[in-house]
């Protein structure tokens, strides 16, 4: 689909290790913005200005830089590692998997620890499983681990490890590119998938007056199940939040972007609520609150070396982002709480 | 008092959809404040400036919150049934038998799949809303739509019996406060939070937003006065309970000692309660910024969360009393 978005979606980044994503992002928006800055805690920032310079209104998009893998906590000498994850591993995909590991991207495998392989239990908890890396040097405790997986265009679909969230990278680097009446700072979050952390504070500093998180969002629609709530569905366009663990969205901005779509043709779907957790639960709770609401790509096998997304998805999420951004979302909110 | 509470109890709002409860309760303080906002998350916040005292009084915030708990549609079948998720607390055992209610008046029963005999507990992945619909083209509701548990309003001489008292009742005793509340020292910030049901959310940026100096939320507790109860210390009918301590909050010395000598110095019954689960809004508020000094004065409630709340009508006539009584005085 682009090459931005190969690229993000090879590049590894672990929660609190997230420089290779960072530099990446840096060098493909520096001539798109007017300022770009890192904080304290590694969240980049970048800051465009609105062609209305007589409102002030500043709307925060939000994707997070971080994805999902695991730290390696000792280097046993028979050339095996101890590992915890970092952000939510579904242990019964683990065993036989290939990941990388460290800086040097070392090779690895996850077994089954042997004791634990004797114990007749079919699912090992993550604290039973090792990674072989064939007694590769070098690696030390607090190496990331991410799974060996690289970009490719799979049937009409597109593959990934880490759609979850590089392709909200992805679409927030090609919202930057274009011109809005509000003033856009687009945050690209570090440690969202182990407990929003990174967005919160972006949100105290950058103090807007509405955000809208940009993510990769579970699927389930294959196979095809008893008539009961999907997650989301691949296709069927951008998956909007009402509610989730984390949030209950701003409903004015659910249907400013639901409006949106319709006005311009683009399909949307919710996603199912109360599943899952976002940016906008930190985002929504900084200092006197903030309206905010996600809206995501459906991805099957998130959280897998092989993430599964629709790109005709991808390009109506923009489309809708984008077109919501020259309208009613680049403007100041309504003031009253009407709900009509 | 008691009409009060029967109508804030009638009227829809679960965590998130508030703003038909923020309307009726905005009608009812426009006489009795000097200013009132709505903030971004949807918290009411009425503003009463100090009527006594040469300027030392404090900005003390009282919480009570709008929401109560309920349930969100996630997808409604070809047949018209709907799937759901909850909001808040919501204790499954509770809802085979409940009756919920959406915004635009719309029934729902709950339904479990399979035969009608089980003895299955009940998960919420088996059970579905029966919203009267033939099709899911005939359905009056849609994925995202919200509905709240309703019985209806009962009493028993004092006792009364509503599916939301929590905190219906605390958002009545705030009202009744401003309303009896003669003059005080204090610049008075009632809040009328959204989302704390859901995690003291609203609470969390109101604190922030108003920056008081002293907070008090309003709002239910549990009691051990009923059949094999876990053991506590606090029961229907024997006063307003001045908090000391939650899960997520220590009570600061002063402000229950302001409370405490404000029920004493009144004749006032009142209680101590110790609760060993749950949280207020003033835990929010009190790690808000640099932190505020926070208390709370609880309604004791029984079958708290349940479709069927019960509560002492005294209880809350005492919550008022005691509180215009501490916000008439000096806080210390």
């Amino acid at each position: 689909m682009d090459e931005l978005l190969e690229k993000l979606s090879n590049a590894r980044g672990v929660a609190g290790q997230e420089g290779e994503v960072r530099a990446i992002l840096r060098e493909a928006l520096f001539e798109h913005v007017d300022e770009l800055s890192v904080d304290s805690i590694g969240n980049l920032i970048a800051r465009k200005k609105g062609s209305d310079t007589a409102r002030s209104h500043r709307v925060m998009l939000a994707a997070h830089m971080d994805e999902v893998g695991g730290i390696v906590m000792r280097a046993n000498s028979d050339g095996t590692l101890k590992f915890r994850s970092v952000g939510g591993l579904d242990p019964r995909i683990l065993p036989g998997k290939r990941v990388r590991i460290g800086e040097e991207k070392a090779p690895g495998v996850i077994l089954r620890a042997p004791h634990a392989a004797r114990s007749g239990r079919r699912v090992m908890p993550i604290s039973d499983l090792l990674i072989d890396t064939g007694g590769a040097g070098g690696i030390k405790p607090g190496d990331m681990i991410t799974f060996e997986s690289s970009y490719e265009e799979y049937g009409a679909l597109l593959k990934g490890k880490s759609f979850d969230d590089r392709v909200g990278c992805y679409m927030l680097v090609e919202l930057l590119k274009g011109a809005y009446p509000c003033e856009l700072v687009g945050v690209f979050t570090v440690q969202e998938e182990i407990g929003l952390r990174g967005a919160g504070v972006a949100a105290y500093a950058v103090e807007p007056d509405a955000a809208v998180a940009l993510e990769g969002t579970v699927a389930d629609d294959l196979p095809r199940q008893q008539d009961i709530s999907p997650t989301t569905e691949l296709g069927k366009g951008p998956a909007i939040s009402v509610m989730d663990r984390s949030a209950h969205a701003d409903r004015r901005l659910v249907r400013i972007l639901a409006e949106t779509a319709a006005a311009h043709d683009i399909p949307w779907q919710f996603k199912q609520p109360g599943v899952g957790g976002t940016d906008v639960g930190s985002i929504h709770l900084a200092r006197g609150g903030v309206p905010a609401v996600a809206v995501a790509v459906p991805c099957r096998y998130i959280h897998t070396p092989a993430a599964l997304m629709d790109p005709a998805d991808v390009k109506n999420t923009i489309r809708l982002v984008s077109n919501a951004l020259s309208g009613p979302l680049g403007r100041p909110l309504r003031a009253e709480w009407s709900e009509e | 008092m008691r009409a009060l509470i029967e109508e804030l109890c009638s009227v829809f709002g679960p965590s998130g959809d508030e703003a038909l409860i923020r309307e009726l309760i905005g009608q009812h303080l426009t006489e009795l404040v000097d200013e009132i906002r709505t903030d971004r998350l949807g918290n009411l916040i009425a503003v009463r400036r100090p009527t006594a005292g040469n300027g030392d009084g404090k900005r003390i915030m009282l919480a009570a919150h709008m929401d109560e708990i309920g349930v969100m549609v996630t997808h409604v079948d070809a047949q018209g049934f709907c799937r759901f998720t909850t909001i808040g607390g919501v204790s499954t055992n509770t809802l085979i038998g409940s009756r919920v209610q959406f915004a635009n008046g719309v029934e729902g029963a709950f339904g479990m799949e399979g035969s009608p005999l089980s003895r299955e507990r009940p998960t919420p992945q088996k059970l579905f809303l029966d919203v009267g619909a033939k099709s899911k083209e005939d359905a009056a509701v849609q994925i995202g739509d919200t509905a709240v548990f309703r019985s209806s309003f009962g009493a028993v001489g004092d006792r009364l019996f509503a599916a939301n008292l929590d905190d219906r009742i605390g958002c009545a005793i705030l009202i009744q406060t401003l309303r009896e509340l003669e003059s005080s020292p204090h610049e008075i910030l009632a809040v009328f939070t959204v989302q704390e049901e859901v995690g003291t959310r609203g609470a969390a940026t109101a604190g922030y937003g108003l920056e008081p100096e002293v907070v008090v939320a309003i709002d239910v507790t549990a009691t051990g006065d009923f059949p094999e109860a876990t053991p506590m210390e606090v029961a229907l009918g024997k006063g307003p309970a001045i908090k000391i301590m939650d899960r997520r909050m220590i009570v600061h010395p002063k402000v229950r000692g302001w409370l405490e000598n404000a029920a004493k110095a009144n004749d006032i019954p009142y209680q101590l309660e110790v609760l060993e689960f749950g949280t207020t809004d003033a835990s929010a508020v009190q790690i808000s910024r640099a932190g505020v000094p926070a208390g709370t004065v609880s309604i004791p409630c029984r079958y708290i969360h349940t479709p069927s709340q019960v509560a002492d009508l005294n209880d809350a006539r005492q919550a008022v009393s005691l509180l215009a009584h501490a916000l008439g005085g000096e806080f210390a």
